[in-house]
């Protein structure tokens, strides 16, 4: 790891600060930076507020705009590190957090979800659609290993193969979901395009339980997962049981984006383009790749969801955002491989 | 030097290894000596990689067993024989741009503790390995840039830098040209004359492996054909038997190694 990296992730981790503070203070209610730090400081001291500070400020802050920011942060950079993870073990530069179908699973739970509620059968939504989905993704996880798993060597293509396979019978279902749904289809549709709309503290305190310690376990991992781009069996003359971190990894990373997913339904592109991007910038060394893919990530989505929030007349689903900045994005950087091909 | 009368570095007995429903590899004796350079040879699919495979651990014996310098390489912790065994793979691909020096400093992978820095040794040791491979001016290029011999001595580089006893390569020149090959095998036939380093090389090219190697493993189907001096063993009936092909070989003679021509009619 060069000498460079702790500065850079500095600079990128007081980036994101910066940017949680101007978000919070921008939207139809504009506070001053300043202002907001002053709120947000007043309630972790549980002192009274300055005075000359407007009395509703504390809720905007606190219990309005803040937690959305945070579960945009939060799962942005959990989706960024996943799409690292993916990238890295796959050895694929284009794989992304759903590559293995995750977010497949996860929609067809919250279809699920969704239209049982529209049936008739009462399900109270704000606790089950998350659950659906995230129980959604795990068996998708768990059938995708199964297919995968007479592969001793968890190999790339036997991987990306048996998640378009499953990915593939869950477009479908959730199709039948849809028809079945009728007029009420919308619902569905609204949910999978994602969105931070009233994310509350309970959801943005159950993503950072999963996506921290997640975090934590691939850092501990990122020197092996350099390794592991030589090839598993060169990775396993070096003393790197490939097959093992493989399987951590791959399940540590798809919990992550299962529970980003269930938080906020599927945001597309930032799990692809921010490691992509960053690679580009910083080099390949998953040691400083991807504690600042975290970080770029959270940023990326955070700017975002102020710009669908604060800039926008309407708001726009965020996925929508994300995929109609990433696909173009992702077109260049096709054409630009293409063409530097040797 | 003579090493021959040591105990064997390694001593297979009875291994067998199936790969769905296949026997690749069945009844393996065999006993190799440190400080040897050994030519693995035989036709396509007679299981030279997977012979490989199970030398380095990658694979586990289906049954028999393997003892690695007196203890059975099953109990060999993958850290443990990562300092003991190194491997050159024939294939080589790699989708990220990392330099050339990065990548020789990941043979030091063993040897450096997580989450430090390598150790003045460490660079040093890979600063000779790229000289060694005459890769040290390409050092700051990315490994994605360059050709596919320039990429090879990389990672023929990466091994040496792992500085273990033994030396393991999997048709690690038959992407090479001739001048490319000719070099690697020079250095690597110098690490075991002059550091008595064991070397264990599966080689298609049966002149490359008369004029560098000590011994060969002839493999055929599955099963060892024979083994032994390389002058002794590559016969004109063994090349007939177990590669199909009519050959003439020139008997080996002071400061020559046994050359071997073709009938190609």
């Amino acid at each position: 790891m060069s000498s460079k990296s702790p500065l850079i992730l500095m600079s990128l981790a007081l980036f994101l600060a910066l940017a949680i503070i101007l978000a919070t203070g921008m939207g139809f209610l504009a506070i001053a930076p300043l202002e907001v730090i002053q709120v947000v400081w007043a309630k972790v001291r549980g002192a009274g507020l300055a005075a000359g500070i407007n009395p509703t400020f504390p809720f905007v802050v606190m219990e309005v705009r803040l937690p959305r920011i945070l579960a945009a942060a939060i799962v942005g950079g959990g989706l960024a590190v996943a799409g690292a993870v993916f990238q890295a073990i796959l050895l694929n530069p284009l794989a992304d957090p759903y590559t293995l179908g995750v977010s497949s699973g996860a929609a067809f739970g919250a279809s699920l979800a969704l239209v049982l509620g529209i049936l008739g059968i009462t399900v109270p939504l704000f606790f089950s659609v998350p659950l659906f989905a995230f129980l959604g993704a795990m068996t998708t996880l768990i059938v995708v290993f199964a297919l995968a798993a007479p592969d001793g060597r968890l190999s790339s293509n036997t991987l990306i193969l048996s998640g378009v396979i499953v990915a593939a019978i869950l477009s479908a279902g959730i199709g039948f979901i849809k028809y079945l749904a009728d007029e009420q289809v919308g619902v569905i549709i609204f949910w999978l395009m994602g969105s931070f709309v009233g994310k509350t503290w309970p959801e943005v305190t159950l993503t950072a339980i999963f996506v921290f310690p997640g975090l934590l376990l691939i850092l501990y991992f990122a020197r092996d997962l350099n390794i592991m781009a030589l090839g598993g069996r060169t990775a396993d003359t070096l003393g790197v049981d490939s097959r093992k971190v493989k399987k951590i990894l791959l399940v540590c990373a798809s919990l992550m984006t299962a529970i980003c997913v269930s938080v906020s339904g599927i945001i597309g592109f930032v799990g692809l383009i921010i490691p992509h991007l960053l690679r580009l910038a910083l080099g390949p060394d998953n040691r400083l790749l991807i504690p600042a893919s975290f970080f770029g990530g959270a940023i990326l989505l955070l700017t975002a969801d102020t710009i669908t929030r604060a800039w926008l007349p309407t708001e726009l689903p965020i996925g929508v955002l994300t995929s109609l900045i990433g696909g173009p994005f992702f077109c260049y950087i096709f054409r630009k491989k293409q063409l530097g091909q040797r | 030097m003579n090493n021959i009368h040591n105990d064997p570095l390694f001593a297979i007995s009875k291994g067998c290894f199936a790969y769905r429903a296949n026997n690749v590899l069945q009844n393996i004796d065999l006993d190799l000596v440190p400080g040897q350079f050994y030519g693995l040879i035989g036709p396509n699919g007679s299981g030279k990689t997977t012979l490989l495979d199970l030398l380095t651990a990658t694979r586990p014996l289906q049954s028999g067993q393997i003892i690695f310098q007196g203890k059975a390489l099953a109990d060999y912790a993958k850290k443990e024989l990562a300092v003991k065994i190194a491997l050159v793979p024939q294939q080589f691909t790699m989708g990220f741009d990392f330099t050339v020096s990065d990548l020789v400093l990941m043979g030091r992978y063993p040897y450096i503790p997580r989450f430090s820095n390598p150790s003045q040794r460490d660079l040093d040791l890979v600063d000779e390995a790229m000289h060694v491979m005459q890769i040290h001016t390409l050092r700051h290029r990315l490994i994605t840039d360059l050709s596919g011999g320039e990429k090879q001595r990389v990672v023929v580089a990466r091994a040496l830098a792992q500085d273990t006893e033994v030396l393991v390569l999997d048709e690690a020149t038959s992407n090479l040209d001739i001048h490319h090959t000719i070099e690697i095998m020079h250095v690597i036939r110098k690490l075991v004359r002059e550091q008595g380093r064991t070397v264990i090389a599966a080689i298609h090219d049966l002149n490359l492996a008369a004029a560098f190697c000590d011994q060969v493993i002839v493999l055929k189907e599955g099963r060892i054909f024979t083994t032994g001096p390389v002058a002794e063993a590559l016969t004109v009936d063994l090349i007939a038997e177990v590669f199909q092909v009519q050959a003439e070989v020139q008997a080996a003679s002071l400061n020559h190694s046994p050359r071997i021509h073709y009938t190609l009619s």
